[in-house]
């Protein structure tokens, strides 16, 4: 604390200046929304049915993606930051690439893929009688589909700062690799787990382009937060602005109490 | 000094938008045309014919569905011209006094079931849409092809619940050619645009209806000479023959 003080006395004020224009770049569109919004429907419109069902598969779906994210991002991020192995870059850009993908090519990816005539859902639909499209399941592929790639970048930029050494002092004294993954690397890189954790979980609720493409629009199935937002904004453009706020609300108290509480270290200096 | 200089990086960027904005106003030769996606194929090939008989005017399109576009005219958007799908899009427009003139019908469209080629369910009627097993997408109830299926439906006494609302009739069109929807309804001019992707079924004449495609000159264009220029050349016997060979009736 008492080295930021220091630092406070010879602002570099271009700089705050420059970062000053860049929040309220971010600030203005909010303030925007908040003043067309009729805040004398809000509870009208928050109350309604099918806004109810958007919003909690939202949590539900988005929650769910967070999870698998964790799941399956994690040891995909160790493998990239510890082992040495042919195709490694290709494998790390592989998995990032939907980042930079609109997100309707996205899901039209996915469709050729998962969906009944897709490369791979034909025989989940000829031998199972899986059909993917138009199911929360869907909601689930395309969301993981564009958060996972933050996960895995934030879990291996900690892991490839975290000395390894640790690791290995642990392994000597007897831990076996589980437990050492459990009980020394994991912890260590805790805030930035989290950090991916919460980055992804924010990138699958507001996504948009890749879920209606892949698995479509239908109100209390598929339909999620972002779509319904969409939808409301040609019938009823004040329910839509509503909608907007509730989402930016959401997220905006979970990112703050949520960093407050398992992030408190970030502010002193933990790389995120 | 330093803080002089400090303010000239500070301000860098903001200069950098200003002239970014002004250079983009000053081309006031290109004509914006605001049109709903299912005219698409004909706009563009009127596009280059306009550009070809006009030389130095540009034309572009902004396509989307109509409600959408509605939307972006009544928020302000730089738009010359708006071609709707529907009458209720442009009344929007119209009834907050942003058209130049009122607006004239220069197109008329019907719709069809289309299905996944080669018809494998042996799609016939609307009554056959009834089958719960089968995948049925349409748009939703604002998108003008949404209200139209509705409407249809209704006609016919054929009640369902489908299965996916998309944005508009390209979401229908692509759940249906590749296989994941088993049908939808959508424009005939569309199923004439897909080359073959997916089949087209009719539906009886006393159950259809007349789409009526309406089209505007917005009253702020800056460009409200080629706007009626284009305007014309869609109602002139070459742009009717142009709606026409891509499906469209002419009103």
């Amino acid at each position: 604390m008492s080295r930021s003080r220091g630092h406070r006395q010879k602002l570099p004020w271009p700089i705050v200046l420059i970062a000053a224009v860049a929040t309220a770049f971010f600030l203005a569109p909010f303030v925007g929304l908040m003043w067309r919004t009729p805040w004398s429907k809000f509870t009208d419109i928050v109350t309604h049915r099918e806004i109810r069902d958007a919003l909690w598969l939202s949590i539900e779906t988005s929650l769910i993606t967070s999870m698998i994210c964790c799941i399956f991002g994690v040891p995909l991020a160790w493998l990239l930051a510890r082992v040495e192995f042919p195709g490694r870059r290709f494998i790390r850009a592989l998995t990032t690439l939907s980042m930079v993908l609109p997100p309707v090519v996205g899901g039209i990816a996915l469709l050729f893929t998962f969906g009944r005539r897709g490369l791979i859902g034909q025989y989940l639909d000829r031998w199972f009688g899986i059909r993917l499209p138009f199911t929360m399941t869907a909601v689930v592929m395309a969301q993981c589909f564009v958060a996972m790639p933050f996960l895995v970048l934030t879990v291996e930029a900690a892991l490839r700062q975290f000395d390894s050494r640790y690791d290995g002092v642990a392994r000597t004294l007897g831990g076996s690799r589980w437990y050492v993954f459990r009980r020394v690397t994991l912890p260590s890189i805790r805030p930035s787990l989290f950090a991916g954790f919460v980055l992804a979980w924010a990138r699958a609720l507001g996504e948009f382009g890749a879920t209606i493409t892949f698995a479509g629009n239908l109100p209390g199935t598929t339909q999620t937060m972002p779509l319904a937002t969409y939808a409301a904004l040609d019938s009823n453009p004040e329910s839509a602005l509503i909608l907007s706020l509730v989402m930016i609300a959401i997220a905006f108290t979970i990112l703050i109490v949520l960093r407050d509480r398992w992030l408190g270290r970030t502010d002193q200096g933990v790389p995120l | 000094m330093f803080s002089r200089r400090a303010l000239v990086i500070a301000l860098a960027p903001i200069s950098f938008f200003t002239a970014c904005s002004s250079s983009h106003s000053q081309s006031s030769s290109t004509l914006e045309v605001y049109a709903a996606s299912s005219l698409a194929t004909p706009f563009s090939y009127a596009g280059l014919a306009y550009e070809k008989a006009h030389p130095g005017v540009k034309v572009e399109f902004n396509l989307g569905s109509s409600s959408d576009l509605a939307r972006f005219v009544q928020e302000g958007a730089p738009a010359d011209v708006f071609a709707s799908a529907d009458i209720a899009n442009m009344d929007k427009v119209e009834s907050k006094d942003l058209l130049d003139s009122q607006a004239v019908i220069f197109a008329t469209n019907y719709l069809e079931i289309i299905v996944e080629k080669g018809n494998p369910l042996d799609i016939s009627s609307l009554e056959d849409l009834t089958n719960p097993d089968l995948i049925f997408v349409t748009a939703n109830p604002d998108v003008p092809i949404g209200r139209y299926t509705a409407e249809v439906l209704k006609k016919a006494g054929v009640s369902m619940t489908p299965d996916s609302f998309e944005s508009n009739v390209k979401g229908i069109m692509l759940k249906v050619a590749s296989g994941e929807a088993d049908a939808g309804i959508v424009y005939h001019s569309e199923v004439v645009a897909s080359d073959g992707q997916v089949e087209g079924v009719q539906i009886p004449t006393e159950f259809n209806i007349v789409a009526k495609y309406p089209i505007g000159i917005i009253k702020n264009s800056t460009n409200k000479k080629q706007a009626q220029g284009f305007v014309d050349f869609l109602l002139s016997p070459e742009g009717q023959a142009l709606l026409t060979q891509y499906g469209f009736g002419i009103p």
